[in-house]
């Protein structure tokens, strides 16, 4: 090597270090920390395949799982999976899609992957119901309980402004990769259930949000731990009566899915494909408030895909 | 005689399965056995199964009258194999005689009046509707609340353990299960009876079912006339005394070569210890039966102190219960003040539920959210420990009815699952002043999120805000609002129907895709 390829090499390693620390910082500060800006789109959204199909194409555009699972990796996979209604019902993720994202990060060297939810109703009947626990099996997960205190530990949220400390699963703190993994549906308290609002099945008090401002809580969880990965289900979308539907009748097939490791902008691109305008959600715009991402969809590197 | 021993082995080993099942019954929180199991484990449970046979029509053969049949033909056989009750005494019994000195009876004579005593009024109670000395003294509903008030935190607990010490070897198939409420009052009751179950019987074998027992002073009566009997061979019997030392019922008089075999609880070991043929069990259809001792009153001082002194515990224990309810609202809220507790779906009405709930707890331990505790206060006193509906422990979940399938009295009917999502218990009353909404001004909705028919719904409050409505006709009582509402005083609760309505069904509008994502996306 040359004195001078090696000034020069040497020169801008030090560059890019001193700017990835000085970007690091402004983006905790300003930006949006976590968003990987080394993914080909910021989001990809698909439309009218069967969930494991869609899942495939997306995930390919973004690389592969293999952009987001490491060989050897600690993996949590985190489905809504709140009530015990079947499939048809679409309250919880679809399981199909679940079993896929599963295969996906096993085969992407994942050394484990988990998959829980802390659920609304009696929880081994949600797991049973929904088909989540049977499929996350099929697929070679280990499906966890959220049932009892013992698996959440206190942590602080630093950046929040009505939530300032929770009790998060273990699996959460411990795993090396989030995948973020709900369904797109009505809800009577948050307006929508989508990315931001599955989290609040990663704590233990649910209750504190809902005396303490519920869209400022969950804008404020959302500085905690952001997924590394979003997949929000609109296989079937229920479009009224949520978060635990009546019937059928309160829903639709959509044939959508939208991907995306920023969680205000997945949640963005799902508030309009149910009909809403994001800027009307307000922990949408509490948790763009607060640096978690954008929900301004014009300024995104978006694939759309329409099988 | 060795001959009888076949006799005294049979009543053990079933008398073991029955024990093992009813305690297994009562400490499992996952519903192992299917209902037709558990109907079948305790169908020859006496008390149960003549309620049942009361309150469900068509039943053609009932474990109540097999019971009859068998104390008509044996004596009181069921004391010593079917009776749970009876079973934990044996074993009791027979620990103590392994590992402490061991235990001689001799005869004693009858202390009738407190038997008659409590099964008259028992009776009397009965006769006006009340089962409460049948929910206290019943055996059945007794061991029931022993196992479910005791044994089954202890069981949870070393479960927790287990499951805590997999977990880190990420071992999930055992798992942790809370114990959402815990009556206190109902403990307190199940800790006193079984102190006094076991205080008799390791001092007088079997005088707890001979002298507390209304099941055992009832089976007394007809054992008196049984066909078969214990009795001692004029001729043969040498009055030697091993007989009458091994009664645990302590009813053998060997020196006038007596038995009272309405004391007797069939256990058979008189016949099997007997070193010659003296003790036989044989047929005695028109034998004078022996003479009745005036009950003897004169129970000596410490025994008196003794119950003196735990009715006072228990007295002082409910008492207590009393003061436990009641908290002080904050300013401008509403305290809710419930007029009716809840009953179970299934049960039909108040009255039908208190008329024939023994208060075994079998739906207690069985319910997989933990909504059906045991009761204090909130039937009045004559439905004490009877199960409510416990809101504030958990909620009903909306497809299941396993307390329907179970409940061995039929206290608690079986409903078919279309009837028993629409039965409704109670309707969910909404208190505005204590509401997030209207005093924070902030969203909140948990209740609305959780209920399962929409009758709790979110309308427009301001701006986009929106509060709880009730919609009463498409109500079913099952709590989900109630156990959700995170407010203190609650902001929204159940109150009781006292006669189970049918709900309307909630109405089904097909819903439709808005028409812009329709063929491409919307961003």
């Amino acid at each position: 090597m040359k004195r001078r390829d090696f000034f020069k090499s040497g020169f801008s390693a030090g560059i890019a270090a001193s700017s990835a620390i000085v970007l690091g910082n402004l983006e905790k500060l300003f930006a949006f920390p976590g968003n990987n800006p080394e993914l080909p789109y910021d989001l990809v959204a698909v439309m009218n395949g069967e969930p494991e199909v869609m899942f495939d194409r997306a995930i390919e555009t973004l690389g592969g799982m293999k952009a987001f699972v490491k060989p050897g990796q600690k993996v949590v996979v985190k489905p809504n999976i709140g009530w015990d209604v079947t499939p048809e019902r679409a309250g919880n993720t679809n399981p199909r899609l679940v079993k896929r994202i599963i295969e996906q990060c096993l085969s992407a060297g994942a050394k484990d992957v988990y998959v829980f939810d802390n659920t609304c109703d009696e929880w081994t009947k949600c797991y049973k119901t929904s088909e989540i626990e049977l499929q996350a099996k099929a697929a070679g997960a280990k499906v966890v309980p959220g049932n009892t205190e013992n698996y959440y530990r206190e942590v602080e949220i630093k950046n929040g402004i009505s939530l300032k400390k929770a009790k998060v699963h273990e699996l959460i703190l411990d795993s090396d990769v989030f995948i973020n993994v709900p369904v797109l549906k009505h809800h009577s308290s948050a307006e929508l259930s989508m990315a931001m609002k599955n989290m609040m099945g990663v704590v233990w008090d649910r209750m504190y949000w809902h005396r303490h401002n519920l869209h400022q809580c969950i804008a404020d969880f959302a500085t905690f731990r952001k997924p590394d990965l979003n997949v929000i289900d609109a296989y079937r979308v229920m479009m009224k009566n949520g978060p635990r539907g009546v019937s059928v009748n309160d829903v639709v097939l959509y044939k959508t899915q939208i991907l995306s490791a920023d969680i205000v902008a997945v949640d963005a691109a799902a508030a309009k494909v149910f009909g809403s305008e994001p800027s009307d959600i307000s922990y949408i715009v509490k948790a763009s408030e607060l640096g978690v991402g954008t929900y301004n969809l014009d300024n995104l590197k978006i694939n759309r895909i329409k099988l | 005689m060795k001959a009888f021993i076949f006799l005294k082995r049979l009543r053990v080993v079933v008398s073991l399965v029955f024990l093992v099942l009813i305690f297994f019954l009562f400490i499992d929180f996952t519903n192992l056995f299917s209902s037709a199991i558990v109907e079948g484990i305790l169908f020859f449970q006496f008390v149960p199964s003549f309620i049942k046979f009361i309150n469900i029509t068509g039943i053609i053969v009932s474990g109540y009258i097999i019971v009859l049949i068998f104390i008509l033909l044996f004596g009181r056989v069921y004391c010593s194999s079917f009776c749970p009750l009876g079973a934990l005494q044996d074993v009791l019994s027979f620990f103590s005689k392994k590992f402490g000195k061991k235990k001689m009876f001799r005869y004693s004579k009858p202390y009738h009046l407190p038997g008659y005593s409590i099964l008259i009024i028992t009776l009397i109670l009965l006769a006006f509707g009340s089962l409460l000395f049948v929910n206290l003294l019943d055996p059945y509903s007794l061991f029931g609340k022993f196992i479910s008030d005791l044994a089954r935190p202890v069981y949870y607990g070393v479960n927790n353990l287990l499951a805590f010490v997999l977990e880190p070897l990420e071992i999930y198939t055992i798992y942790p299960v809370k114990l959402k409420a815990y009556n206190w009052i109902s403990f307190g009751f199940s800790i006193f009876m079984l102190f006094l179950v076991i205080r008799l019987s390791l001092k007088k074998g079997r005088l707890y079912c001979n002298t507390v027992c209304p099941v055992g002073t009832f089976f007394g009566l007809i054992s008196r006339i049984s066909v078969f009997k214990i009795v001692l061979d004029e001729t043969t019997c040498t009055s030697c005394g091993i007989c009458g030392s091994q009664c645990k019922a302590e009813c053998i008089n060997t020196l006038d070569k007596t038995v009272d075999f309405s004391r007797c609880v069939g256990c058979f070991n008189c016949l099997t210890v007997c070193p010659g043929n003296g003790v036989l069990f044989k047929r005695s259809w028109f034998s004078k039966p022996p003479d009745l001792v005036k009950a003897e009153l004169n129970q000596g001082n410490g025994r008196r102190m003794f119950l003196f002194r735990s009715s006072s515990f228990l007295i002082g224990l409910l008492s207590v219960a009393g003061n436990l309810s009641g908290q002080i609202p904050a300013k401008g809220k509403k305290e809710v003040v419930k007029k009716y507790a809840v009953t179970p779906p299934g049960s039909l009405n108040a009255d039908h539920f208190h008329e024939n709930c023994t208060a075994c707890h079998l739906c207690v331990s069985a319910c997989p959210t933990h909504v059906l505790q045991p009761s204090v206060t909130e039937y009045g006193w004559d439905g004490l420990f009877q199960p409510t509906m416990d809101y504030n422990a958990s909620f009903c979940n909306y497809e299941c009815k396993v307390c329907c399938d179970i409940c061995p009295t039929g206290a608690i009917m079986s409903l078919p699952i279309w009837q028993k999502k629409r039965t409704q218990l109670g309707k969910a009353t909404f208190i505005k002043e204590n509401c997030i909404v209207y005093t924070d001004e902030t969203a909140c909705g948990a209740c609305s999120e959780h209920c399962p028919t929409k009758a709790v719904n979110m309308i427009f409050y301001k701006g986009r805000l929106t509060i709880p409505e009730v919609t009463d006709k498409i109500c079913i009582g099952c709590g989900a609002c109630e156990y959700a509402c995170p407010t203190t005083p609650l902001s929204i609760y159940v109150e009781g129907n006292p006669v189970h309505l049918l709900s309307e069904k909630p109405k089904e509008i097909k819903s439709v895709k808005p028409v812009s994502p329709a063929k491409d996306f919307p961003f």
